[in-house]
């Protein structure tokens, strides 16, 4: 993550929306593959890969919701299912489910779990328990069919937006933010509670941090931060501010919310409202009295 | 009352006698007309408001129209532009309508007629000036209204010049209508209040008629005054007035619109040729109008113009005009040449004014009325002298100028005498810009200098002091754990709808934020629901007290602070401009608030309103309409304001600890302001809300009929009202709390319905404010503070002119019976002794004192442009602040807020400890300061003295002066010092205070915050006083101390020589050498020559006189107490040679041993009977005296030849004579040397002073004690002295 951070630093986060747009627009065309991030990386060489990917992930994600009822009707199930079982049987090694999915325009790991579903389900219809399907999709080594279970792997591995691997990332970037900005704060000698602790002392909306002692950041007051391992873009940002962000400042005040993968510029724009936008770690933080920082930091558990 | 006012101006009644009248509870001076005072003064005030009407009309300038023009629907129209009553007829405000004692029509008519001697009917007159037609609201009035004498002087000139004559004529005769041409003005208008009101008031004609009879002659008796067609507008052929029907004239404002439509051509005839002064101007331009050729708009101006001023002339005041009914006017100037479109204003002269004694009296009668605040709002008063100040009379005759200034001088007039009682010293604490407007104003100039004197002098002592405006960030309520947390619900499901409902209040709140200023926003549409949703939310978690207090929470911290104020009368803003320090962001905002809204004159007398976000929070409460929710706002409004009623704030400390304290007192005094304005405001909030919600469900939009109304006071009266508001303020008054109290019962009752005012428990609350009000004279002083007064009166005034008060109450006498001041007996000195308003807070509180500044501005502006529109005053400002670099500015502004940013999300607590902790440790700062480095520099300074002083031809005043300026210098230091004892004792006490547990960062910004906050309060006073009140000051009584000693003994050196030189014993007595010295100037200064300095201490001297005395007085206890005469004589011995020896007792204590015993002590051992001769000692002690003993001027006087010969010759029993002598030198030596020069008592008055003891027997008992009172403090101060 260290160099991930470094990474961060040398790339332009923040784009304006006229960028973006331009982004989205090329992702259209995109597969959630291997190579895809490839293509994107040529094309917007300005750019960070986490950024791009975290675009694109966005995108194809709302692509996918879009589209999801198309492939969830039960007669579409088993046309991909038919076509599955009749492709395995005609070439057992070849990526069959993968390359169904790409037909289908379909992002592999869904198709993959779709197939499955379809495949664990009852002669009466009825449905594997969530767990079981869970399981399997990230262990396909537990499906007893060897084939759909070479398939399956093949789908999830190959996906960079969905699938059991994917989610395990994003949680891990979550995560690595997270104490990235833990240690950033220490770094500066800034008391915090964490979300745990905010928990434990009954708060109903709790952000990443909140800071004992507020600083300034380029002028604006901070009183908490939330870290977002993602890129804000509109939609995202809207859902944030309205579930999270608005909460937060309605019990402690202005905060910062820092999108590491970046965020369209013209949502910065609440900044005297109280909500600040920041794609790193801010380097202008003004202390509440500078002698504060001789302070020894209070640690969180 | 006409005929009071008649008999005045006639000069039958006495002036002083009716000021007397009104001024004390007397019975009326004029026994044949019985007038109620109560039915005087409204009278009055009708009488000055229509006499004035046509100068305020005048004009095309008269910036007050403006708004009524601007915003015609708001409100009603509330232009402050006809006087103050144009504000009312809009606000209500129904002083000049017909209250009870307004009398009708029939009583003005009498007093006229008898005042000519000419039956004014008979007399042409018109209804000039004014045509209630173009009166901008005429079309919302309604029948059942009332006409206020408002209706009559709204209409602007530029409005009636619009109407042809023709429709004025019809108007005229129109029977509905309340133009009624006829016998001038005041019978035409008050006989249409009559028509209109007798419907409405049909007790009160009665007491009227009654007066019309005994003054009026029969015929005029006989008339129906009510029927028009029995009363016909004179000077109208009655055919014409019954073939037109009557219908109502709409307003045609002449504004833009107007311009550009063709003016009527309708001025066909004009029925006013046949006047008794022909006008030739008027004459000259019949000639087009007859033919009905359209004339320019200018024209047409100007012929109305004309036409009004010649029918001013005819009519102009009846009253004034029956006495001197023919004006000379200069008629002979060519007219034609003088009808230039160019309309000028007549510059006012006071020479020219007509009738001036006339008006003098009348001036002397508002007066009086306005300064025994008999009037129901003293500044509306004072709105409408400034008005007629700045009223514009646009007459291009030469010839009009007289008639038309005879009113505009009255207002000078008034103002004249207005400011004898206390105009002054109420302007004086006006704002600085109104302070400046009001003196530059050469009116002011011309009709009374000595007020302009005054108000200029007065600019200087204005302190408009603004604290740097609070930071515009506004946060949230912070979430407490203490109180919101999930243990604070009765279920999870609560908690979390809760949480639900605070980001749903939030949401309501910001997007309000965002529209509400938009074009065509409703609340109730955009946000109704969300909010209604709250609402059953809440009822079904049961979280209303959840909410009732984020609500209430919010409220406060939104709208609490005096800086978020965007109500129409802006806080005086001119100086703040100038200002340095004011945070550069409000003062930007402040910038664009002027330059874009408009700044309409609103008049003094604002409806109640929800400036800022205040209107937020009435729009959400009306849109909720949840009574549960209500209920716990009410109960936690009400628990709040009586905990604020409570607030202890703390007198200055009693001055008895010197001049050192009051320094420190200042300090602490200026803390404990603070406190009390944010108190203040806070109630004030408070107590509005509270008033909003408790008279919510039956606010009406209009005025209930009277059914209605006597059905809901019989209904409601049983009820118990939220707040006993009687009982506060009782209790307020009984503790002299009221500036507190009444400024937020104030906003409490402005919130009430129409029928509130007439529950019994608000009628004797109204009641008793009414009474106090009347009790708050300015203009003489009470225990009250002025200013403390100034707002009272203010809030009061204010009170009594809004809407729903009805009009009558302040007229009415039955509150005396209904409300009795209790006295308040108890001694206890409450807030109200103390200066707790200042300046900026009385603007906070009343926002409509800034009319005045307006209104003399816009005059200003006016008067050079014909605009008409409010030229604003903008100083210009550079960029750059001299002080610091913005940069620095824009740094600690951050670090304030980072502070109060700190605060926010720790317990409330934390921030009382840290602003406790900084206030005590910034005081003790400013001790500490006092009592180490001041006293080591005054120290320093006066080893600096002397050794200035020792050398040769210095100069001390110089020396002085340069000492001083080293010490100041040298007190700076004290800043540094100040600093290293605050940020030394700071975080220790914080240390202490706070809990283990607190996380070290936070308690480390505590220490910090504390040390800044400390620092700053103790530096901030220590730079505005260390070189001022502190060093110079201490300096100064240092320096006059030692200047006064430097007199005395010698320098230190020569003295000592002198004492080496000098072994041999004094010689008793040196008749040939003491009288030299002893006169006046030359002091003996040094020890006599041969001096052993072996003489018995001033102090042994002094006990063993004291001891003699006792035994004197007293009567010795034992046989060796008693002093004989040898025992006396050997003391007065001593004295001398305590006295000749210098060297401990300087010349006070010289002058004081004398004094107090030798007489004393033979005196009265003569009297018992001890063998040498009192003579002999009295001669002993006069030789004394002779000597070299006094030094002071009354000494000598006492012990003149003349009295000293008549002691000697004194019998023996009269020997308590020297004591009386004594005591009275004592007083003078006293006086003399505690600096401030006595009276020189005449010798004569003297022996007859010391005749009178003489004569007293027991007066050596009574000079004991007076004696001994006096010297035991004393002689320890001079003995302190003489080192």
């Amino acid at each position: 993550m260290q160099s991930h951070a470094y990474h961060c630093n040398q790339m332009k986060m923040t784009l304006s929306r006229a960028e973006y747009k331009e982004i989205v627009r090329w992702t259209d065309q995109l597969r959630p593959t291997r190579q895809c991030m490839k293509t994107l990386k040529e094309r917007f060489p300005n750019h960070s890969q986490s950024t791009l990917l975290s675009i694109f992930s966005l995108e194809y994600q709302k692509r996918t919701k879009r589209t999801f009822s198309r492939h969830h009707a039960p007669e579409v199930i088993d046309g991909h299912y038919q076509r599955y079982l009749s492709g395995a049987k005609a070439h057992p090694a070849a990526p069959v489910l993968l390359e169904l999915a790409n037909k289908a325009d379909l992002s592999p790991a869904l198709m993959a779990r779709i197939i499955l579903e379809r495949f664990l389900q009852g002669p009466e219809g009825e449905m594997p328990s969530k767990t079981v399907l869970n399981s399997m999709l990230k262990e396909p080594s537990l499906i007893p069919d060897p084939i759909l279970a070479k398939n399956i792997y093949q789908c999830t591995i190959n996906d960079c937006c969905y699938g059991p691997l994917v989610d395990c990332i994003k949680h891990a970037i979550g995560q690595e933010h997270e104490v990235l900005l833990c240690d950033k704060l220490k770094e500066r000698n800034l008391s915090f509670l964490d979300e745990n602790q905010l928990r434990v002392m009954g708060y109903d909306k709790t952000p990443d941090i909140i800071l004992e002692v507020p600083i300034a950041v380029e002028g604006h007051i901070v009183h908490w931060i939330e870290s977002k391992a993602s890129f804000g873009d509109d939609h995202s940002h809207r859902t944030y501010l309205n579930e999270q962000f608005w909460s937060y400042w309605n019990r402690f005040g202005p905060g910062l919310v820092i999108y590491w993968y970046g965020f369209i510029e013209e949502l910065d724009c609440q900044r005297d409202r109280g909500i600040l936008l920041k794609d790193g770690f801010p380097a202008d933080i003004v202390l509440c009295h500078a002698a504060q920082q001789n302070g020894p930091p209070h640690q969180p558990q | 009352m006409a005929a009071l006012l008649e008999s005045l101006l006639c000069k039958k009644v006495d002036i002083k006698t009716v000021l007397e009248w009104l001024k004390n509870d007397e019975v009326c001076p004029e026994p044949q007309v019985s007038v109620h005072k109560q039915e005087f003064v409204p009278f009055l005030l009708n009488f000055l408001r229509e006499q004035s009407s046509r100068a305020l009309t005048h004009g095309p300038a008269t910036p007050a129209k403006t708004p009524n023009r601007l915003r015609p629907g708001a409100q009603g129209c509330r232009s402050a532009a006809g006087a103050a009553a144009g504000s009312r007829s809009a606000s209500r405000v129904q002083l000049f309508s017909p209250s009870p004692s307004v009398s009708p029509g029939s009583e003005w008519d009498a007093a006229s007629h008898s005042l000519s001697g000419v039956n004014p009917f008979s007399s042409p007159s018109f209804a000039t000036g004014w045509s209630p037609a173009s009166r901008p609201s005429g079309h919302e009035r309604r029948s059942g209204q009332k006409v206020s004498l408002g209706d009559y002087m709204v209409s602007p000139p530029d409005l009636q010049k619009s109407p042809s004559i023709q429709s004025q004529k019809s108007r005229r005769r129109s029977g509905g209508n309340m133009a009624l041409g006829g016998q001038g003005k005041h019978g035409g208008w008050r006989q249409a209040h009559h028509s209109d009101e007798i419907g409405r008031r049909p007790s009160r004609g009665g007491g009227n008629s009654r007066i019309s009879e005994q003054v009026s002659p029969p015929s005029v008796g006989q008339l129906n005054l009510n029927n028009l067609e029995d009363f016909p507008p004179v000077g109208f052929p009655s055919s014409c007035r019954a073939s037109k029907p009557s219908r109502r004239i709409n307003p045609t404002p002449v504004s833009e619109e107007r311009a550009h439509s063709k003016p009527k051509t309708c001025f066909t005839s004009i029925p006013f040729t046949e006047s008794s002064s022909p006008s030739l101007a008027v004459d000259a331009l019949e000639g087009p109008l007859t033919v009905g050729s359209p004339l320019s708009l200018q024209e047409e101006r100007e012929l109305l113009k004309k036409e009004k001023t010649k029918r001013a002339q005819q009519v102009s005041s009846p009253l004034l005009s029956s006495l001197d009914p023919c004006t000379p006017t200069k008629s002979g100037l060519g007219a034609g040449s003088k009808v230039t479109p160019e309309l000028q204003t007549p510059c006012p002269e006071p020479s020219k004014v007509t009738f001036s004694s006339e008006l003098d009296l009348l001036a002397e009668l508002y007066c009086t009325c306005i300064s025994e605040n008999l009037v129901p709002n003293i500044f509306l008063e004072l709105f409408f002298v400034v008005q007629l100040l700045t009223s514009q009379s646009a007459h291009t005759h030469d010839d009009d100028e007289r008639e038309s200034l005879c009113s505009v001088n009255s207002g000078r007039c008034y103002l004249r005498r207005v400011h004898n009682f206390s105009l002054s010293t109420l302007v004086a604490h006006l704002d600085k810009c109104t302070l400046r407007l009001l003196a530059e104003n050469e009116r002011v100039a011309s009709f009374s200098p000595a007020l302009r004197d005054r108000l200029t002098e007065a600019q200087g002592g204005s302190t408009a002091q603004h604290s740097p405006s609070v930071s515009t960030f506004i946060h949230s309520v912070p979430f407490q754990p203490a109180t919101d947390n999930q243990s604070n619900f009765c279920s999870t499901h609560a908690f979390h709808i809760f949480k639900k409902q605070r980001d749903i209040f939030y949401e309501v709140l910001r997007e309000w934020e965002d529209f509400h200023k938009e074009q065509g926003w409703n609340f109730d549409a955009a946000l109704g629901r969300r909010i209604r949703g709250i609402m059953s939310q809440l009822t079904s978690a049961g979280n209303h007290s959840h909410f009732a207090r984020l609500f209430l929470k919010q409220l406060i911290q939104v709208c609490k602070g005096p800086g978020v104020n965007s109500s129409p009368g802006e806080t005086p803003d001119a100086d703040l401009l100038g200002m340095l320090g004011a945070d550069s962001l409000g003062r930007l905002k402040r910038l664009e608030e002027r330059l874009i809204q408009p700044q309409g004159v609103v008049g003094p007398c604002p409806p109640p309103s929800f400036p800022g976000h205040q209107e937020f929070f009435r729009d959400f409460l009306q849109a909720a309409s949840c009574c549960h929710l209500n209920q716990h706002l009410q109960d936690s409004l009400c628990q709040q304001l009586l905990q604020l009623d409570e607030v202890s704030i703390l007198s200055p400390p009693a001055s008895v600890a010197g001049v050192d304290e009051e320094g420190d007192g200042d300090m602490e005094q200026q803390d404990e302001k603070q406190r009390f304005t944010s108190v203040l405001l806070l109630a004030r909030l408070l107590a509005k809300f509270l008033g909003f919600i408790s008279f919510l469900p039956y606010q009406t939009s209009e005025r209930p009929s009277r059914e209605i109304r006597d059905a809901a006071v019989a209904l409601r009266s049983k009820s118990v009202p939220v707040l006993d508001v009687c009982a506060v303020l009782s209790n307020s008054m009984k503790r002299r709390r009221t500036i507190l109290t009444v400024p937020w019962l104030v906003e409490f009752l402005s919130m009430m319905d129409f029928v509130g005012p007439l529950l019994l428990c608000y009628r004797t609350a109204l009641g008793k404010l009414l009474l106090l009000y009347r009790r708050m004279l300015l203009g003489r002083c009470g225990e009250m503070c002025y200013l403390n007064k100034l707002l009272t009166v203010s809030v009061l005034g204010w009170l009594f002119q809004i809407p729903v008060i009805p009009e009558d109450i302040f007229f009415t006498n039955e509150f005396t019976e209904v409300a009795k001041l209790e006295d308040s007996s108890t001694s206890a000195a409450g807030l109200d002794c103390i200066p707790l308003v200042d300046q900026q807070l009385l603007y906070t509180c009343c926002p409509f004192l800034g009319e005045f500044r307006k209104l003399l501005a816009a005059f200003v502006s006016g008067s050079s442009a014909k605009s008409g529109g409010i030229i604003r005053k903008i100083t210009p400002t550079s960029a750059e602040l001299k002080d610091a670099p913005t940069a620095n500015r824009s740094q600690q502004k951050l670090q304030v807020d980072l502070e109060q940013a700190f605060f926010h999300n720790q317990p409330p607590s934390l921030r009382r400890t840290v602003e406790f902790v900084a206030e005590r440790v910034g005081s003790n700062a400013v001790k500490h300061m006092k009592a180490t480095l001041v006293s080591e520099l005054v120290e320093r300074g006066e080893k600096m003295l002397r050794d200035g002083l020792a050398s040769p031809n210095s100069n001390p005043s110089k020396l002085n002066d340069s000492i001083c300026a080293q010490l100041c210098v040298a007190g700076l230091e004290a800043m540094a010092k100040a600093t290293r004892f605050c940020s030394e004792k700071s975080p220790e006490a914080i240390r202490i205070l706070l809990s283990d547990e607190t996380s070290p960062a936070v308690r480390t910004t505590s220490e910090n915050i504390t040390k800044r906050l400390a620092t700053e309060k103790a530096c901030s006073w220590l730079s505005a006083n260390i070189t001022g009140t502190l060093i110079r000051r201490e300096w100064k009584s240092r320096y006059d101390r030692v200047m006064k000693t430097a007199a005395g003994p010698p320098p230190p050196h020569s003295r000592l020589d002198v004492e080496a030189a000098a072994p041999e014993p004094p010689t008793k007595e040196e008749p040939s050498a003491a009288p030299k010295t002893r006169r006046g100037s030359e002091r003996v200064t040094s020890c006599p020559p041969h001096c052993s300095h072996g003489a018995s201490l001033p102090s042994d001297v002094l006990i063993e006189m004291k001891v003699g005395w006792l035994s004197i007085a007293v009567g010795p206890r034992t046989n060796d107490e008693l002093l004989t005469g040898s025992q006396a004589k050997a003391l007065l011995q001593r004295v001398a040679d305590t006295l000749a020896c210098r060297k401990v007792n300087v010349r006070s204590v010289s002058a004081e041993l004398p004094v107090l015993s030798p007489s004393e002590g033979d005196g009265d051992v003569a009297g018992s009977g001890s063998e040498p001769p009192v003579r002999a000692l009295l001669e002993q002690l006069a030789a004394l005296w002779q000597a070299d003993g006094c030094s002071s001027a009354p000494l000598h006087l006492l012990f003149a030849q003349l009295t000293v010969s008549a002691v000697l010759k004194a019998s023996d029993a009269e020997v308590c004579l020297p004591a009386a002598l004594t005591i009275d030198a004592t007083v003078s030596v006293i006086r003399d040397l505690s600096g401030d020069e006595p009276p020189m008592p005449s010798a004569s008055a003297n022996i007859l002073h010391l005749s009178s003891f003489f004569q007293s027997s027991s007066v050596s008992f009574t000079f004991c004690d007076a004696f001994l009172y006096r010297s035991s403090g004393r002689t320890t101060c001079f003995w302190l002295e003489s080192w």
